[in-house]
């Protein structure tokens, strides 16, 4: 036999001895980052880098699979005991010798993971993981010239970058309020003394916001420049504008950050995806309701919110809770209870 | 059924009053369910399966007397947290809003032969909507006893004071034959429906993997010791098969608890669908340890009324339905375990007798206790 198929059958043997439950349920226990485990890390310090921005260092799982400059991680965090799933810029490089990697992340207002991974996260937290992933990265074949257009948390995924690779002439533009505010002030400047970078740091609280169309006067061969950009979302969409009318679009590459902001609001179109029926629906009737009246196959029993025998995963969008109110948002692996659910806008239903 | 109705001085007003206040009890624990409550779970797994690795590990060695007492405690306690503090709370949902895939309803499977999805439906959707209903509610007698003095008499039930002991000895088949309603659906026709024997299957399924690593490869695991670890986990399922039984039983069975007529819940508000889980559970008095054994189920009013709130905030939420219950002027029904038990029991046999039949029998209700 081989020793594949050998280990299958040891496994299936186990597998016989846990039952019900699974080999890797006691694993967990005492080893949650093996390989083979369900990809988490566990923080390890939570190190400020201004006043609401914090770099947390992770240890990743044994089945972590590495990552390239520029790209992001998901990560699940239990805020309140609700896990809850965001993505944020790795801003390690990718041979750090501890095999650590961090993300930096910026508290925002109401932000609920970003607020406690900067605040209240503490060392030996463990959180889930994703492998890392994105499109944001550099080209294999190294461009002569690099220009970074940043602003606020934008500067992350290029922090990533800049930690990674030397380039021979790398111009960067960086936007905060204040000098303050300037994540990974000190590394820019380290950078720009070791002249490995220039820099223009603009403190958009004193000199105003960037003027893209003026974006010649900081950096003249802007458009000869590969360019990386990121930043809020009128910021890019800015630069793709300017980008465009000149003619070099294909040299700029942007990363966008927030996700489309979900509307909520009374009622909306709801998609059963799985079938593919849309309807209109209001924002009092139950979405078993909606989807039964459109000849969709719901699961049900009670019907008033006890038997949790609805269950049905939320693809997009949002519901209210028809009892309390409570407004629930599309994130991967959230069920709701159909019966006792409205419509918040427009929502995608797995059935 | 009671002669007279213990919530006849309610106005509909008051009922309906009662459903809100009830509601915000409710609402309160949900804005306020958090960090705590989740580690309050995780801590709770985790210890169950600590409890189970490390008693079974002494099993292996149970050809020596010590090791068998010691490893026979450790695995029932093990079976009963299993079966009903994680269990029977996390296939209600109790633990869904945590979003962690692991500890949800939808995908948890626990250490009893009825498989988790059947338990839930008949468990979940019909015992808890119908709490109490006859003819509706299966858990009123299992489908095997006689519970109420309107039930029409048949000498078969003079058995049932043994029937229920050898229900609470294998409860856990009991209650798997109960979610498949086996009695009805082993009438030739019904047998050959593609989606019970789906489910039959399944439970056989569920039932020869809990067979087999109990009654065989932990035994075979455990070499010269193997008999001693297969009397172990006998004993052990015996145990907590008794022990859910019996907490069970104190649920819905004691002397004070009421039953329903189906067409009462005809067109039932919330309020009054509220009002019948107050008035048809019973709870059990004692220590925190004691709640933890029962699952909370001691908290078997709370609990019907909110099935779907963590069990670990049963308690607080006790103190505040009990004032409802004072201001309403109903009866809460609660006291020790033993006195409970034997309150359930002694109902089980007095109604394994005839008893006079009651006056008032409207041709309705005749029909009702016919199909019950
Ligand atoms: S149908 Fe029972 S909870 Fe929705």
């Amino acid at each position: 036999m081989t020793s594949v198929a050998l280990r299958s059958r040891a496994w299936k043997l186990l597998e016989m001895v846990t039952t019900p439950l699974v080999p890797s349920d006691y694993l967990d226990l005492v080893s949650p980052l093996r390989a083979g485990a369900d990809l988490r890390g566990r923080i390890e310090a939570v190190r400020p880098e201004t006043g609401d921005a914090a770099t947390i260092v992770i240890r990743p799982g044994r089945g972590w699979r590495g990552h390239t400059a520029g790209q992001y991680v998901r990560v699940g965090v239990d805020v309140d005991g609700v896990r809850l799933w965001r993505a944020y810029s790795l801003t390690s490089p990718t041979d750090r010798r501890d095999g650590r990697i961090t993300i930096t992340v910026k508290a925002i207002p109401d932000g609920k993971v970003s607020n406690h991974l900067v605040r209240r996260a503490t060392p030996g937290t463990l959180i889930q993981l994703d492998q890392a992933t994105g499109d944001f990265v550099l080209p294999e074949a190294k461009p002569a010239k690099v220009l970074y257009l940043t602003a606020g948390s934008g500067i992350t995924p290029v922090m990533g970058m800049l930690r990674d690779t030397d380039f021979d002439d790398v111009v960067m533009v960086h936007s905060a309020p204040r000098p303050h505010d300037v994540i990974f002030r000190d590394d820019l400047h380290a950078l720009v003394a070791d002249k490995k970078l220039r820099l223009t740091e603009l403190h958009t609280d004193t000199d105003g916001m960037l003027d893209i169309a003026r974006l010649g006067d900081l950096v003249p061969d802007w458009a000869e420049r590969e360019t990386w950009a990121c930043g809020p979302a009128g910021l890019l969409d800015a630069a793709e504008e300017h980008w465009t009318e000149h003619g070099v679009r294909e040299r700029l590459h942007t990363e966008r950050f927030r996700p489309t902001v979900v509307a909520t609001g009374d009622g909306g179109e709801v998609t059963f995806s799985t079938t593919g029926t849309t309807v209109d629906a209001d924002g009092a009737t139950p979405l078993l309701d909606v989807g039964e009246e459109a000849g969709v196959l719901m699961p049900s029993g009670c019907r008033m919110g006890i038997c949790f025998g609805c269950v049905t995963p939320l693809k997009a969008g949002a519901v209210r809770d028809l009892r309390t109110g409570e407004i629930t948002e599309a994130e991967p692996g959230v069920l709701i209870q159909t019966c006792v659910s409205a419509a918040a806008g427009p929502c995608d239903i797995e059935r | 059924m009671t002669a007279i109705d213990p919530t006849a001085h309610l106005t509909a007003e008051q009922i309906e009053e009662l459903g809100r206040e009830l509601d915000a009890i409710r609402d309160e624990v949900i804005a306020s369910r958090g960090e705590k409550d989740a580690a309050y779970i995780r801590k709770v797994i985790s210890a169950q399966r600590k409890l189970e690795l490390v008693s079974r590990g002494v099993l292996l060695f149970s050809i020596f007397p010590p090791a068998w007492l010691i490893g026979t405690a450790g695995l029932s306690v093990a079976k009963i947290m299993d079966n009903m503090e994680i269990g029977h709370n996390i296939l209600h949902g109790q633990w869904d809003w945590m979003r962690d895939p692991k500890i949800h309803s939808t995908t948890w499977e626990w250490d009893h032969v009825s498989p988790a999805d059947q338990w839930k439906h008949s468990h979940n959707e019909l015992h808890h909507t119908y709490t109490n209903v006859i003819g509706k509610d299966n858990d009123l007698g299992y489908g095997i006893m006689r519970v109420d003095e309107d039930q029409k008499w048949h000498p078969f039930h003079l058995g049932q004071p043994m029937w229920n002991f050898i229900n609470a000895c294998f409860f856990e088949y009991g209650i798997a034959a109960y979610d498949l309603e086996l009695g009805k659906n082993l009438h030739k026709r019904r047998r050959k429906n593609p989606e019970f024997r789906a489910r039959a299957r399944a439970v056989g399924r569920k039932i020869r993997k809990q067979v087999l690593k109990d009654y065989v490869i932990h035994p075979l695991l455990s070499g010269p010791s193997f008999l001693p670890t297969l009397a172990a986990t006998f004993t052990a399922n015996l145990v907590r098969n008794l022990w859910s039984h019996s907490v069970i039983m104190c649920g819905h069975f004691p002397e004070g608890v009421q039953v329903f007529e189906r067409r009462s819940i005809k067109g039932e508000t919330r309020g009054q669908w509220y009002l019948r889980q107050m008035m048809g559970s019973a709870n059990i008095s004692g220590s925190k340890a004691m709640h933890f054994m029962t699952g909370n189920l001691s908290h078997q009013i709370e609990h019907h009324l909110f099935p779907d709130l963590p069990s670990n905030r049963y308690a607080e939420v006790a103190v505040k339905v009990r004032a409802l219950f004072e201001k309403y002027e109903l009866e809460y029904v609660t006291g020790p375990l033993p006195k409970q038990v034997f309150s359930a029991w002694r109902k089980v046999v007095r109604l394994s007798l005839p008893n006079k039949k009651p006056k008032v029998r409207t041709p309705d209700r005749e029909q009702e206790l016919v199909a019950a």
